[in-house]
């Protein structure tokens, strides 16, 4: 490909967040509550895998990425690797990655540099999985006291999670102007942004608003420099076995 | 005719524009490829050579493969082209406006409720309503706009769920985007 190296590791961080969510999001099948739900998490892995796809075939052969590459060369923020928990747990997850991708997808797709086209894209399709996470979250936080407890409980356990996201992706904004120009990704801004929006839904879900850290030593988060936790590694070895047990299969 | 892109080829290039757009949805066989507002480009770049820009309606649409496999062969057999190549372009990105009113119409008639335009969407949120989302959808069987939403993700990523309060039959609505 023609595309610059630090573009290409962009298009990496980018596309193994959709890859790898995608991939948590598919281990619902056959175990969602409702089947309504367990459609609805298929879809929005579907859309993830196709980002991803797009992403991927920046760097290189999507396959060979996806399944030939050892835990330390993935990108993905720590966040999305994180288990799927119990549903409330897979909620929070996704109010607060949709949240982030979608406020970043926007600034992308305005800024009219290399990965506009997929982001004005992909926007579009964020915007419903973010409002799938928003209603989820109201539902549960304002429910019953068992749901409110455990949704509760999720928000709170992947709150140190939620720093890691704003650390400035090197390329994405490459060659674009400042955001105040309507280009570039103002990270500060962003993170406002998103502290904004997920408090708000905290909030109306009747919902106390973590108080933990979100980023220094009590935080997580170098998923963007191939440090993953112990989970993601399980994961891993779960997706790629077929591949790596019976390589070029096909069906 | 395809809708929203006026034609700016050659005769030739229109035919092969008008046969490609001939070819069935694979997902929603009731509509073309030209009524779903797909197809974006054809270009002849040499005598029985051409090239055909589709665009995905979702990121991960997994009917673009089977639509290019279709495309490839239409135009071999019915225009006798030698070399046919689908690209797929991301920009400007596909939204169910591109979707011809000949289309909407076929999707009622095959018991989905159409998208509602950027237009109409526009025109209720401005003189009401703060979610442009939850805006009344009609239900394609009894024409009732008594109807609730079930899920926000159907049978495909395009479509939601939603049930008749009037009729009591489920329905799928083809999604905004």
């Amino acid at each position: 490909m023609s595309t610059v190296p630090a573009t290409r590791s962009a298009a990496l961080a980018l596309g193994d967040d959709a890859l790898i969510l995608s991939h948590r999001l598919g281990q619902w099948a056959g175990h969602a509550p409702v089947l309504e739900e367990e459609v609805a998490l298929a879809n929005i892995a579907l859309d993830l895998l196709g980002q991803a796809r797009i992403l991927l075939s920046l760097v290189g052969d999507e396959d060979e990425l996806a399944y030939r590459r050892e835990e330390r060369a993935f990108r993905n923020l720590q966040v999305v690797e994180q288990p799927n928990g119990d549903f409330a747990h897979t909620l929070a997850r996704q109010l607060y990655f949709s949240t982030y991708q979608h406020l970043l997808y926007a600034r992308l797709a305005a800024g009219g540099g290399a990965f506009a086209p997929l982001a004005a894209k992909a926007v579009k399709e964020t915007a419903y999985h973010r409002d799938h996470a928003e209603q989820w979250t109201l539902r549960l936080g304002d429910g019953t006291t068992e749901s409110h407890d455990r949704m509760q409980r999720a928000v709170d356990a992947l709150w140190r999670f939620t720093g890691e996201p704003f650390q400035p992706v090197e390329g994405l904004d490459a060659g674009l102007g400042t955001e105040a120009d309507g280009q570039g990704v103002d990270w500060q801004q962003l993170e406002s942004d998103w502290l904004a929006s997920v408090s708000g839904v905290l909030e109306r879900a009747t919902l106390a608003v973590p108080q933990g850290p979100r980023t220094g030593a009590w935080a997580a988060g170098a998923g963007r420099q191939g440090l993953h936790t112990e989970p993601f590694g399980l994961m891993l070895a779960e997706m790629q076995h077929l591949h790596r047990s019976h390589p070029g299969a096909t069906w | 005719m395809v809708t929203g892109t006026p034609p700016t080829g050659t005769p030739l290039e229109e035919e092969l524009r008008r046969l490609a757009g001939t070819v069935p949805d694979p997902e929603l066989p009731v509509l073309t490829l030209g009524e779903l507002g797909v197809l974006r480009a054809v270009h002849v770049s040499a005598p029985g050579r051409v090239e055909v820009e589709l665009t995905p309606t979702y990121t991960g649409c997994p009917a673009v493969e089977a639509m290019a496999a279709d495309i490839e062969r239409v135009l071999h057999e019915s225009a006798g082209m030698t070399e046919v190549t689908v690209r797929t372009v991301l920009a400007p990105a596909w939204s169910t406006d591109d979707i011809s009113a000949e289309g909407r119409r076929k999707l009622t008639e095959f018991g989905i409720a159409p998208p509602r335009t950027t237009r109409e969407i526009d025109a209720a949120s401005a003189a009401r309503e703060p979610i442009p989302l939850s805006l009344a959808i009609r239900c394609p069987h009894c024409g009732s706009i008594d109807t609730e939403l079930l899920s926000r993700f159907s049978s495909t990523a395009c479509k939601a769920l939603r049930r008749c309060v009037s009729c009591r039959e489920p329905f799928d609505h083809f999604k905004e985007l």
